[in-house]
């Protein structure tokens, strides 16, 4: 029988074009690719690796945290980030709270970094929860390269390179939650990582929340929203409407009560366009695509 | 998630109606959160390593926290040390560590190591490949430590049983420390093993339907008398079935 042509729909495949194997023992939680475009870096919870992209077979280690004995483990690696600019620099979080930043031209292991962020405890917040809750989850370095932004459970914080001992700015995410740690360590709610992220100008910094609510916060104007990705609340081309969540007293009619929200609707992933105001939302299984009007 | 049955009432601060009341109520209801945070814990942690591939970021953090708490008891004293006749180690050194409340069992008495994310002091760049899928059934099926299982079931009474858990810890450092099969006969044989394991204290915490803190605490105490009896009872008829061997001949 002579093969005959059928026409059918177009089929879209993700297949992988390279696999870069056996290089990390623990898990990945960062990739980065490099401002030369010929290197990337993978983090996992104590070795971040250099790779080449042509090269799937090799990788260069460039931190390792590992203890001798591991029972002297105390703190692992949360994720990295290379320079916007300058292909030798890149930094790393922990889940102690602290920010390293390295550069490749001094050693060929990191291990001693140029400089370390960490901002002193607040000795009034302090609880057994502190610890868990200063756990970096993500860090951003603004398109400028002057920045980086490091999310942790209730907070978003803009450091300037310049600065080691505490962040510029402190944005609070859901400071509502600070009161309920005790429940959210029991549920495990509290080891959920968050995400951020920078507009291309840098004025703006976003980022996730519970409820499908995720926040934008303004650096000039010091002005905040609450905005909620949830098909029940927006038709497409609709305006989203502002939320705000009631911490006590009275709730009024738009407000939604702490003990109401859904925990399991938790907005970790975000981006934004690098340089239009297009945002893209990842709400569990539904991806919410918004832009400027 | 499992832990329903445990103690909701932590430090979240409007469910704390013993916090509001004058000072001297104050104190030993911050050492019952306390502990209740502290058996929380242990019981993650346990979790931690009966997955296929834990979470080592949250293994970590959980872990500091056990140890924060168990400065902290040390320190005002509700944490009774007992002095062992071994290396005058500082007393930190015997708080947990990592490593070894994230260990199963069977690790400590086989003595070698898992690969995979069982334990995580093996280096196993490498061979992960291979052996990973071989090891990872038998790393889930493998039994929560024994030894722990005994400190949580001795959590209920604190003040009493804190020595004892203390000892079990020390006897856990000795035993990785040496390595060797007689000290692990030495660990085991303390431990009564008509206890339950962890799957019936689970299971016993997620039909416990009240929240309170006491019941919590008496889900971790009241013993499984099936299963002590069922124990003698097949204890029992071996018993005749020897004698019955002996009369027989």
């Amino acid at each position: 029988q002579v093969p005959v042509l059928r026409p059918m729909d177009l089929m879209v495949e993700a297949t992988p074009r390279r696999v870069f194997a056996n290089a990390h023992t623990y898990h990945i939680n960062s990739i980065s690719v490099n401002s030369d475009y010929e290197t990337y870096m993978s983090a996992d919870d104590l070795r971040i690796n250099l790779w080449n992209f042509e090269i799937t077979n090799q990788s260069f280690n460039i931190v390792d945290i590992k203890p001798a004995n591991m029972e002297e483990l105390t703190e692992v690696i949360t994720a990295a980030e290379f320079h916007p600019h300058h292909c030798n620099t890149f930094v790393y979080s922990s889940s102690k709270g602290t920010i390293r930043l390295c550069d490749m031209r001094t050693s060929a292991l990191c291990d001693r970094h140029a400089k370390f962020f960490e901002e002193p405890e607040d000795p009034s917040n302090r609880s057994f929860f502190s610890e868990i809750i200063s756990s970096i989850s993500d860090v951003k370095f603004s398109h400028s390269g002057r920045y980086i932004m490091t999310r942790d459970y209730l907070t978003v914080k803009v450091w300037d390179l310049n600065m080691e001992n505490r962040p510029i700015e402190t944005y609070q995410v859901h400071d509502y939650l600070r009161s309920k740690l005790c429940s959210l360590y029991e549920n495990d709610c509290i080891f959920d990582k968050f995400e951020c992220v920078w507009n291309g100008s840098d004025s703006v910094i976003m980022t996730g929340s519970y409820n499908n609510f995720f926040r934008m916060f303004d650096r000039n104007t010091k002005r905040d929203v609450t905005l909620e990705a949830s098909r029940e609340n927006s038709k497409p081309r609709a305006i989203l409407k502002p939320r705000k969540v009631c911490v006590g007293g009275k709730r009024r009619k738009d407000e939604i009560s702490v003990d109401s929200l859904d925990f399991s609707k938790k907005i970790l992933h975000t981006a934004w366009h690098p340089s239009e105001n297009i945002i893209a939302v990842a709400a569990t299984n539904n991806l919410y695509i918004f832009q400027d009007k | 998630m499992f832990v329903r049955g445990l103690k909701r009432k932590c430090f979240d601060g409007e469910e704390d109606i013993e916090g509001t009341l004058a000072g001297i109520k104050a104190i030993p209801s911050y050492n019952l959160q306390r502990q209740s945070l502290l058996d929380m814990s242990l019981v993650k942690l346990q979790l931690c390593h009966m997955l296929v591939e834990p979470n080592l970021c949250r293994s970590v953090l959980i872990a500091n926290t056990v140890r924060q708490i168990q400065e902290e008891m040390t320190q005002d004293g509700t944490w009774q040390m007992i002095n062992t006749p071994s290396t005058g180690q500082a007393s930190l050194d015997r708080l947990v560590s990592t490593d070894i409340l994230c260990r199963s069992s069977r690790e400590q008495a086989e003595g070698k190591h898992v690969p995979g994310y069982s334990t995580f002091n093996k280096d196993f760049e490498g061979d992960q490949a291979q052996d990973s899928s071989e090891n990872m059934s038998t790393t889930s099926s493998v039994q929560p430590p024994r030894n722990l299982q005994s400190n949580v079931w001795e959590m209920e009474n604190p003040q009493e049983n804190k020595g004892n858990f203390q000892k079990s810890l020390d006897q856990i450092f000795e035993t990785l420390e040496n390595k060797s099969p007689n000290s692990v006969e030495d660990l085991f044989s303390e431990v009564d093993n008509s206890y339950y394991d962890l799957d019936t204290m689970l299971t016993g915490m997620m039909s416990n339907t009240k929240m309170g803190h006491c019941d919590g605490l008496e889900t971790f105490s009241s013993p499984p008398t099936t299963t002590s009896n069922s124990n003698c009872k097949s204890d029992l008829n071996e018993l005749d079935h020897i004698v019955e061997i002996l009369v027989e001949s």
